[in-house]
């Protein structure tokens, strides 16, 4: 099968300074990435690096087993077949919606045009009010029709540019899962550009984590939260604490919580100094249990509540617990470690 | 702010009046009658306050402001807007001994309500090279079908034009001018634009043969400091057409004491010195005007151009038949 | 979000001010935009006079040549401005080129140059009489009607000459739209498939359309107030139309029904230009803006980018000054004496004090506007934009009207109850000369301001609102700060304008009170070109200094420039 997007070793750099370090990653057809990372890491610019804005210094792009950018071969944005859909949205506040949607459909006889912007238009669910201008519509409406607009033309590639920013944030999860079952069910190929991992989590299929313009992991976010490959894509996705120790041997590392056995061998040698990536899931409560931490924060979350608890060492850690355990501040509880994934990383 | 509303209030007052003084709307552009009037307040001690402007705009405020007009004095540059101002009631008449032994009958409104300053004449200029002058005779000759595509002209919204067209008019009647202002237009050698010096600049480089110009323009040219203007002037002759019969056109520019002056009298002192010796022959010199006065001495070039027989028509016929010549030339097409 | 700010708009109007009737901003607006109208509303009243057959004598001879000549002369100067200002304006924004940041700014330059002076110098070089046709014929040995040459004094002409000194407002205004505009949505266009050309004109030229059409329409107003140059070439218009009939046919009743015919006129392609527009909108979705990373053109693209920028630059001014320049040298020694400077200081003086003046007012307005926008105060503020339309001469006598009546009253009423005379207060004044500028450029003030002030977003006043500040105290502290650069554009279009400004200053100035232009005007009057270019060359050096200060405050003003 060939890839429908492939970036090979591709750097960048705007006026002069870099902002892309030899990035590489592929996309199959109908699949949906995203790249994550915090604002300045790049992942826009590298989003419109394979648009056709940005030229890259060294390294190739291809779209559909066409290289489309070198350091010499720059073919037009307007050649390549991607769809693009902008934080703003960016619709042509002078054409209604039908006009806006039906933009890119230039090559189509007007009865071909009208039947694809009809189908948009129910699909996206915005047939009510096709004539309508931009400015009356809300922000999720307007999202909605430069999402038509971006898939009307069947895009090779899709590049979403932090499509959620502009939504309430209790929306933004439900709407994620919407696009993602229309572009799923349209077979888009997608990449999203977001610095909200949750986002991330409702679209992709694939995320990649940036960070100064390096990709540090490509993988799905079952991989990327429990075997991060760095301490930053550790911290960056989900929560959780570092607690340092010591290695045991090839499988088992001490620290303040005891012995932990990851059930495989992590790679450092014996008596290594290490940290240890204790998830909120890594511990559980239990009365029963004889090791103690004390109450220091909690944060109700509906079903669970999210403990902020003070090991002896006066270390932190996080636990989840189901909300019927309602346990004051400065309560101390008992605990108990149930790591299915070791991560161990050397010690700063 | 305070600053500001200061100088506001302080514009109010400008039109405050001093004891002698005399204030006038000017047609005629400052450059050539200040200096006049510089020279009169040395004299005097009378200042003199200039508003210039165009004729018919001064006499539309003049008209406007009424009996509370600071004017004292209007001048123009043609007889037709004087007859105008007369008959709105503008002017008042004055008796005057020095003015009117200075100024023929014919040059001055026989009421006394205006008086004709100088005389400009309007001619016909030939080019050198290949006209020579003994093909020229009148104005009426000019629309001959041999002067085909020959003839530079201006527009027909210029006064002068339309003065010489009224004079044309009082003459042949309307009919006639009509039919030669048709014949006219035939002969153009091109649209009708720019002023009275670019017209001798076509006959100079051979655009067209003809041209119908004021005098003062052609002697403007002939003492510039432009070399080309110079150069151009001198591949023109001057013919003073009608010699034979009536006399070339004649238009002066004059003045009136204005109905609503308060200042009537120092007004008239004014208007005297305009027609005093000094000045006419500041006229004769600097803008090649011929004076109204007799016994003046006259520019170099005034003189080389010699005598001349002038149409002895009342100017103020000009004034009465300006509107109808307008017409005639609008359907004749004259631009 | 930000989108929904705008849904907000027509509700904006807190209830306490549209319960207020008689709120003082909106009687102080009604009350000055009246003032204001008296002059246009006393030419159109001259519709009700009795003009006798002058009419039927311009119907059956000229009137048809007028109106086509004008016509021609507009649509002309249209199409010309709008490629001389929109595509210089578009590669400054966009691209980078050699000399990009220079021509930036003078670009605007030949909004120095009033029309008539481009005329007659162009004139004084290209006719037929002038040095390049003489050195043509000496080098060739031609006889005049031996070789073509193209005839500067001809409507063609006169719409070159018009444009080339036009052209500022359009590429001034579309600049400053282009420079706002969201790039996303070009980048969006590009990647629906349009390539960069089509993406201009289709996303990016309909996006800056009011902006396009506010300086469009100005310069169409301008053209067709125009005497000057048109009478210079002889091509008759509906203006030099206007003054045959007065001056000629001496009907000033009939030249002003003429000038009314001309509003309707205007009015007309006013409203049709709004009613295409329907129900689009322009304010773009959102305010967010991506940093405008200029594109560099190299080689040929770069090449023809300079070009296409120089060559308006080229003809509207370096030329032209160049040659006035040359006269000036010639001829200075008997133009420049100590009242030379009187006249430059006249200049400036009335053109500051109007341009302030206009600002002021124009904020009270327009800001009146936006606080009571209903039916009333949208049709004055349309109403007082004509004024820019109409021929000079006859805002001045439109001027000259109430003033000599009111000053007449005013003496008609001490004399009788207090014995005095107080003569004309008004009339003759500075103070109404400054009201005839106003009438005549406050429509370009008006909508410079107009255009950014509906970019400040309804949610701002709102918090002004909430932060206890009143109409006054919201406009001093929020707005004036925020429309900095509109105010700075206003004031100095107004000024550059009225120190061009002729005819009213012509009719109305006091005694002994002359200004560049009088002089310039009466030297070429006379026809003594040489004489007149160094008045006509200190409007030009007065007037480039504010331009340059304006062009320099647009590029610095704006989101996403540096």
């Amino acid at each position: 099968m060939t890839n429908t997007l492939e970036l090979r070793d591709v750097s960048v750099a705007i006026e002069e300074r870099p902002i892309i370090n030899s990035l590489s990653f592929s996309l199959e057809k109908g699949e949906i990435a995203c790249l994550l990372g915090p604002s300045g890491c790049g992942k826009t610019t590298l989003l419109r690096t394979i648009a056709g804005f940005e030229r890259p210094t060294t390294g190739e792009v291809w779209l559909e087993s066409r290289l489309v950018s070198d350091e010499h071969i720059m073919v037009p944005v307007e050649d390549r077949k991607v769809g693009m859909v902008f934080q703003d949205y960016a619709l042509f506040p002078h054409l209604n919606v039908k006009d806006n949607i039906a933009f890119g459909l230039q090559q189509m006889n007007s009865n071909e045009r009208k039947a694809r912007v009809e189908e948009m238009a129910e699909l996206l669910e915005v047939s009510s009010f096709l004539n309508d201008y931009p400015h009356r519509l809300s922000g999720g409406q307007q999202q909605r029709v430069a999402l038509a607009r971006a898939i009307a033309t069947r895009p090779n590639v899709l590049l979403l540019d932090e499509p959620f920013a502009s939504l309430d944030i209790e929306l933004r999860e439900q709407i994620a899962k919407e696009m993602r079952t229309v572009l799923k069910a349209n077979g888009v190929t997608a990449i999203l550009v977001s610095h909200n991992q949750m986002e991330a989590f409702a679209m992709a299929d694939t995320i990649g984590v940036m960070r100064d313009g390096a990709l540090l992991q490509w993988d799905n976010a079952f991989t990327l939260y429990h075997r991060p490959v760095c301490t930053y894509v550790a911290d960056f996705v989900g929560d959780g604490v570092f607690l340092p120790g010591k290695v045991i041997n090839s499988t088992n590392v001490e620290t303040e919580l005891g012995i932990i056995n990851g059930g495989q061998s992590h790679g450092f040698a014996f008596d290594d100094e290490v940290i240890v990536l204790i998830r909120p899931d890594d511990i559980i409560h239990d009365d029963s249990s004889g090791m103690q931490a004390k109450v220091q924060d909690k944060a109700f979350r509906g079903a669970e509540f999210l403990y902020t608890l003070a090991l002896e060492s006066g270390l932190q850690v996080l636990t989840l617990v189901p909300s019927h355990h309602n346990h004051a501040l400065d309560e101390s509880i008992g605990i108990r470690l149930e790591i299915d994934h070791l991560v161990v990383f050397p010690a700063q | 702010m305070k600053v500001f509303w200061t100088y506001v209030c302080l514009l109010f007052f400008s039109n405050a009046l001093f004891a002698t003084e005399v204030n006038i709307y000017s047609a005629r552009k400052e450059a050539l009658i200040k200096p006049l009037l510089d020279r009169y307040t040395e004299q005097t001690g009378v200042e003199v306050n200039l508003v210039t402007g165009k004729a018919d705009a001064l006499i539309k405020r003049l008209e406007l402001e009424g009996a509370n007009s600071p004017a004292d004095l209007l001048l123009t540059v043609d007889v037709g807007r004087l007859h105008r101002a007369k008959q709105l009631n503008l002017l008042a008449a004055v008796e005057s001994q020095s003015l009117n032994e200075a100024i023929p009958e014919i040059y001055r409104d026989p009421d006394g309500f205006w008086f004709g300053l100088s005389l400009r004449s309007r001619v016909i200029v030939y080019a050198k090279k290949s006209v020579s002058s003994e093909r020229l005779s009148t104005y009426e000759a000019l629309a001959d079908p041999v002067w085909k595509n020959k003839i530079c002209v201006r527009s027909s919204s210029n006064i002068y034009n339309q003065s010489l067209v009224s004079s044309l008019v009082a003459h042949l009647g309307e009919e006639k001018t009509e039919l030669w202002a048709k014949a006219l237009v035939s002969n153009l050698a091109r649209s009708p634009k720019g002023g009275d010096r670019d017209q001798i600049k076509a006959v100079s480089v051979g655009q067209c043969s003809l041209a119908l110009v004021n005098t003062y323009y052609l002697a403007g040219m002939m003492t510039s400091k432009i070399a080309s203007e110079v150069t151009a002037a001198s591949k023109v002759g001057l013919f003073w057409p009608n010699q034979n019969g009536r006399g070339a056109h004649v238009n002066i520019s004059g003045a009136g004491v204005t109905h609503s002056s308060t200042r009537k009298e120092e007004a008239m002192r004014l208007l005297e010195y305009f027609a005093g010796e000094q000045a006419q022959a500041w006229y004769a010199e600097n803008n090649h005007e011929y004076p109204v006065r007799a016994g003046i001495a006259m520019s170099e070039t005034l003189k080389q151009w010699g005598e001349f027989k002038s149409d002895q028509l009342a100017l103020s016929k000009l004034g009465e038949l300006n509107t109808s010549a307008v017409r005639l030339m609008d359907r004749a097409g004259w631009k | 979000m930000s989108s929904l700010g705008l849904l907000s708009w027509p509700g904006f109007i807190p209830d306490w001010i549209q319960r207020s009737r008689f709120h003082p901003w909106l009687m102080g607006l009604i009350l000055i935009a009246s003032l204001l109208a008296i002059p246009v509303f006393c030419i159109l009243l001259s519709v009700f006079l009795d003009s006798g057959d002058v009419w039927q004598h311009l119907y059956e001879t000229v009137l048809v040549s007028y109106i086509l000549n004008s016509l021609a002369l507009v649509s002309g100067v249209g199409f010309l401005v709008l490629s001389l200002g929109i595509i210089p304006a578009w590669l400054v924004t966009m691209y980078k080129f050699p000399g990009r940041k220079i021509l930036s700014w003078a670009l605007l330059l030949p909004m120095a140059i009033p029309a008539y002076i481009i005329a007659y110098t162009y004139t004084g070089m290209l006719d037929v009489a002038g040095p390049l046709q003489i050195m043509l014929r000496e080098f060739f040995a031609w006889e005049y009607g031996d070789y073509w040459f193209p005839e500067v004094r001809s409507l063609g002409g006169a719409i070159f000459m018009l444009a080339l000194v036009l052209y500022p407002y359009v590429y001034l205004l579309s600049r400053a739209a282009f420079i706002e505009q969201s790039l996303c949505v070009l980048e969006v266009s590009r990647t629906l498939g349009c390539g960069p050309f089509r993406s201009f004109y289709k996303v990016a030229i309909p996006l800056a359309r009011p902006a396009i059409i506010a300086g469009l329409s100005l310069v169409m107003m301008e053209t067709l107030a125009d005497y000057g140059t048109v009478q210079y070439f002889g091509v008759a218009t509906f203006t030099t139309g206007i003054f045959r009939t007065w001056f000629g046919l001496g009907s000033s009743v009939a030249a002003a029904q003429l000038a009314v015919v001309l509003l309707m006129l205007i009015m007309l392609v006013v409203i049709l230009e709004a009613w295409s527009r329907q129900q689009a909108r322009y304010h773009h979705t959102s305010n967010r803006y991506s940093k405008l990373i200029r594109k560099p053109l190299r080689g040929v693209p770069g090449s023809i980018a300079t070009i296409a920028c120089v060559l308006p630059v080229a003809f509207g001014f370096v030329i032209p000054a160049v040659q006035l320049f040359i006269w000036a040298r010639q001829t200075w020694s008997d133009v420049i004496d100590k009242e030379f400077f009187a006249l430059i200081g006249h200049s400036v003086e009335l053109a500051a004090i109007a341009s302030v003046t206009a600002v002021l007012l124009t904020l009270f307005i327009a800001y009146g506007k936006r606080l009571f926008s209903n039916p009333l105060t949208s049709f004055i503020v349309r109403f007082l934009g004509m004024g820019y339309a109409i021929p000079g001469t006859v805002i001045a006598v439109g001027v000259l009207i109430p003033f000599a009546w009111l000053d007449n009253s005013v003496d008609a009423w001490m004399r009788l109850h207090m014995g005095v005379s107080t003569g004309l207060l008004f009339s003759g004044t500075i103070f109404a000369l400054i009201f005839a500028y106003l009438v005549r450029f406050l429509p370009v003030s008006l909508n410079a301001v107009d255009a950014g002030l509906s970019k400040v977003r309804p949610s701002m006043d709102e918090a002004g609102r909430s932060m206890g500040l009143n109409a006054g105290n919201i406009l001093r502290k929020i707005h004036v700060p925020m429309l900095k650069g509109s105010i700075l554009t206003a004031a100095l279009l107004v000024f550059v304008d009225v120190l061009k400004e002729l005819p009213a200053t012509l009719i109305l100035r006091p005694f002994n009170f002359n200004t560049l232009a009088i002089r310039t005007y009466e030297l070429a009057n006379e026809e003594r070109l040489a004489e007149a270019a160094s008045p006509a060359l200190a409007i030009v050096l007065v007037g480039i200094i504010p331009v340059i200060i304006l062009s320099r405050s647009i590029s610095r003003s704006r989101t996403g420039h540096d």
